[in-house]
C-alpha cells in the first residue's frame, strides 16, 4: 500500500514537472478554462440565490393573492369581496391592498406605489417611506421630498419620511410607500375597491382548497397562490439563467474547440515522450496515470480558481458582470448584496461539465499512444 | 545468457512497402561481455536491439532471456523486463527537454514506488559517478554531447539493470568522448553487467575492451566474430 501511494505521488510529482515545463501553453489553457468556469459557475451561483432569496422575501408575503379579472385583465376588486371571503373555512385574515405604479418621466422609471398593510408602518398624509433605488434615480429636487402628477395633472409633493434598509433592498429598490388618502388623490382610485386582496391561511395544507373555493366562489377573480409565485420566479430565472448561458456559448465552444485540439492531437514532442517512459520501462497504466494526473491539475485548478472567482463575484462583488443580463431591471438597478448560497448539487454539475469531459477527452489520444510499441523510439521514429 | 533463434522482424506485413528488417537471426549473447553489433545504416541492428530489449516483438521466431521464453509474453511483463533487466542508451540520448538532469535521470525509477530521497541518493550517486553532479539542477537542453551521454547513461543505470544496451551510442560525439564512453562500458563490465551496443564507428568497434563483434548487414549475420572469449555464435541452430 504504502509503495503503490509512493508510485501515485511519483507519478503526480512527474506530472507536476511535466506541466512546469509548458509553462506558458499550460497557464493560457488554465485561464481560458477558468473563464469558462467563473461564467458557468457565476450564472448558476446567481440563478441559485436569487431563487432562494425569491423563497426567502415570499415567506413574509400573503398565502393567496385574490385579483379580479375582467375581459382577462387585471380589475379592481370590490372591498365587499373580503367579508364572502372570511366565510370561508380556514381563511385566517383579508386585507385588501392599495398598490401600482407610477412613471416618472423625468428618470425614465416606473416605481411601484403601495399603501402599507401591516402594522406599525402607518404613515401620516404627507409622508412618504422609499427605497434606496427611488432616490438614486427619482428627479429628485433634494433628498427630503419627492413631487409627483397626479392623474389630474395636479402636482403632490410628498416629504421623506424614511429610506429603506440596504439589506432589502432586493425587493424595496423601487418602492414606495405611500399613505392611503394620498394614493387615491394620486391616481384617482375609487372608494370601496382595492388593487387586490391578500388572504391568510393558517393551515399549509388547506391553500389549494381554500383558493379553489375562492374561484367557486368569485367566478371573476383569480387567486394566486404563493407557492406559484415562487415557482414563476425560479422560472424566471432560470429562463434568464438559460440566456445568459447561450450567450456564452462562443466562449464554451472555443473552449471545447481548445480541449479537443488538445485532446485529439497529440505533439510529435508529446508522442516521444511517451515512447521514452515506456522505453524506460513505464507501464501503459503509469503514462495513463501521468496523463489523467496532468489532466486533473489543470482541470482541476481551473474548477477552483474559477468556481472560488464566481463565488466572490456573486457574493462580494454584487454580480458586477452579470447585472444587466440577470437583474432584469431597466432602470433602477437594485443595491444588494445576495446571501451566500452553495449547493453541493449544483458544484457536482459544474463539476462534471467541465472538469470530467477535459480529463476524459486527454485521456484517449494517450491511451492511443501509450499502447505503442516503444521501439519506435529507439529508431527514431516516434 | 540471451538467445535469439530464428528471429524475423517484419514491418508493415502484407502492404506493399513490407520490409524484412531481420531475417532469421540465431544468436546468443553471453552474460558479462561487451557484444557489439556492427553494420551500416539500415542493417537491422536498431530492430535487433529492440526485440533484446523487449521493446518489440518478433514477427517470427523465439527469445529466451536467462533461460526463459519471453516471445510471446504479455506487454505487462516485457515492460516489467524492460524495467528490471535493461537500461537504454539511445542514438539521440532522448532526454526529456525542459526537465533538469536529476529529473532525467530518475525517470525509468518514478514507476517504481521507491522512497523519493532513496531514488535521489541514488541518482546523485550516478551523476558523481560520472562527473556532472554540478549540473544535477540543470535543464538538460543546455548540456553538451559529452554530458547529454553521461546523463543517458546514468539514467540507464538508475534501476542497476544487470544488462545495458546502447545504440549508436557515439554518434555524437568526438574521438575522446567516444574513448571515454568505451571506459565507462568497461567499468560497467567489471562490475558483472552485459553491454550490449549497435554501431559502426570504428572507435567502439575497435575498442580494446569489446569482447565479440557481430556483422550485421541487410537483417542477416554476416560474420560472427570470432572475438575473444566464449564467442557463441550458432545461427539456424538451438541455442
Amino acid at each position: 500500500m504504502v509503495r503503490w501511494l509512493r508510485r501515485q505521488m511519483n507519478i503526480l510529482d512527474f506530472a507536476l514537472f511535466s506541466l512546469r515545463r509548458r509553462k506558458a501553453r499550460n497557464l493560457a489553457l488554465v485561464f481560458v478554462y477558468t473563464t469558462v468556469i467563473f461564467w458557468l459557475g457565476s450564472v448558476l451561483l446567481f440563478s441559485r440565490a436569487m431563487q432562494t432569496q425569491a423563497a426567502r422575501l415570499l415567506e413574509e408575503s400573503p398565502e393567496i393573492l385574490v385579483q379580479r379579472l375582467c375581459a382577462g385583465r387585471h380589475e379592481l376588486i370590490p372591498l365587499e369581496y373580503m367579508d364572502r371571503l372570511r366565510g370561508i373555512p380556514g381563511v385566517q385574515q383579508v386585507q385588501g391592498r392599495l398598490w401600482g405604479y407610477y412613471y416618472d418621466p423625468g428618470s425614465g422609471a416606473n416605481y411601484t406605489l403601495m399603501v402599507p398593510t401591516s402594522q406599525g408602518s402607518e404613515l401620516q398624509p404627507g409622508w412618504i417611506m422609499v427605497g434606496r433605488g427611488v432616490l438614486r434615480s427619482f428627479a429628485a429636487q433634494d433628498q427630503e421630498s419627492l413631487t409627483f402628477r397626479s392623474y389630474s395633472g395636479d402636482f403632490l409633493r410628498l416629504r421623506v419620511r424614511e429610506v429603506f434598509s440596504l439589506d432589502s433592498e432586493l425587493l424595496t429598490s423601487d418602492l414606495i410607500l405611500v399613505e392611503k388618502d394620498d394614493f387615491k388623490k394620486l391616481f384617482g382610485f375609487p372608494e370601496g375597491f382595492a388593487t387586490d386582496l391578500a388572504v391568510r391561511v393558517r393551515n399549509p395544507r388547506e391553500r389549494p382548497t381554500v383558493a379553489e373555493k375562492i374561484a367557486q366562489l368569485l367566478p371573476d377573480t383569480r387567486p394566486i397562490l404563493r407557492d406559484e409565485i415562487l415557482r414563476t420566479y425560479q422560472a424566471l430565472f432560470d429562463w434568464r439563467g438559460g440566456m445568459a448561458l447561450m450567450l456564452l456559448v462562443s466562449a464554451l465552444l472555443a473552449f471545447l474547440i481548445l480541449a479537443w485540439d488538445k485532446a485529439t492531437g497529440l505533439s510529435a514532442e508529446e508522442k516521444r515522450e511517451i515512447g521514452i517512459l515506456k522505453a524506460t520501462g513505464w507501464e501503459t497504466g503509469d503514462v495513463m496515470r501521468l496523463k489523467a494526473w496532468e489532466g486533473l491539475v489543470i482541470s482541476l485548478t481551473a474548477f477552483l480558481l474559477g468556481s472560488t472567482l464566481a463565488y466572490l463575484h456573486v457574493f462580494h462583488f454584487s454580480q458586477v458582470l452579470l447585472a444587466p443580463a440577470l437583474k432584469g431591471w431597466a432602470v433602477l438597478y437594485p443595491h444588494f448584496s445576495l446571501d451566500p448560497t452553495l449547493r453541493p448539487g449544483d458544484l457536482a454539475v459544474l463539476f462534471f461539465l467541465t472538469v470530467a469531459p477535459y480529463t476524459i477527452a486527454t485521456m484517449v489520444p494517450c491511451w492511443r499512444a501509450a499502447t505503442l510499441d516503444p521501439d519506435g523510439v529507439m529508431r527514431g521514429q516516434a | 545468457m540471451i538467445q535469439l533463434l530464428e528471429v524475423r522482424k517484419v514491418f508493415h506485413q502484407g502492404r506493399p512497402n513490407e520490409t524484412v528488417a531481420l531475417d532469421r537471426i540465431s544468436i546468443s549473447v553471453q552474460e558479462g561481455f561487451i557484444t557489439v553489433f556492427r553494420g551500416p545504416s539500415g542493417s537491422g541492428k536498431t530492430t535487433l536491439l529492440s526485440l533484446i530489449g523487449c521493446m518489440a516483438r518478433p514477427s517470427s521466431g523465439r527469445i529466451w532471456l536467462g533461460g526463459k521464453e519471453i516471445t510471446s509474453l504479455p506487454e505487462r511483463f516485457l515492460t516489467e523486463l524492460r524495467r528490471k533487466t535493461f537500461g537504454f542508451m539511445f542514438q539521440q540520448f532522448f532526454l526529456i527537454q525542459g526537465l533538469t538532469v536529476l529529473e532525467n535521470v530518475i525517470l525509468p525509477a518514478q514507476p517504481l514506488g521507491l522512497k523519493w530521497s532513496e531514488t535521489r541518493r541514488k541518482a546523485k550517486e550516478l551523476l558523481n559517478r560520472f562527473g556532472i553532479q554540478g549540473k544535477a539542477g540543470q535543464k538538460v537542453e543546455w548540456l553538451s554531447g559529452g554530458e547529454a551521454q553521461r546523463v543517458a547513461i546514468a539514467r540507464a543505470l538508475i534501476n542497476d539493470p544487470p544488462i545495458v544496451i546502447a545504440d549508436e551510442p557515439t554518434a555524437h560525439l568526438d574521438s575522446r568522448l567516444s574513448h571515454e564512453f568505451m571506459n565507462s562500458m568497461s567499468e560497467l563490465k567489471k562490475e558483472g553487467k552485459t553491454i550490449i551496443i549497435a554501431s559502426h564507428d570504428p572507435i567502439v568497434c575497435d575498442s580494446p575492451f569489446v569482447d565479440r563483434l557481430v556483422q550485421i548487414r541487410d537483417g542477416r549475420i554476416l560474420e560472427t566474430g570470432e572475438l575473444l572469449r566464449e564467442a557463441e555464435v550458432s545461427p539456424g541452430k538451438h541455442p
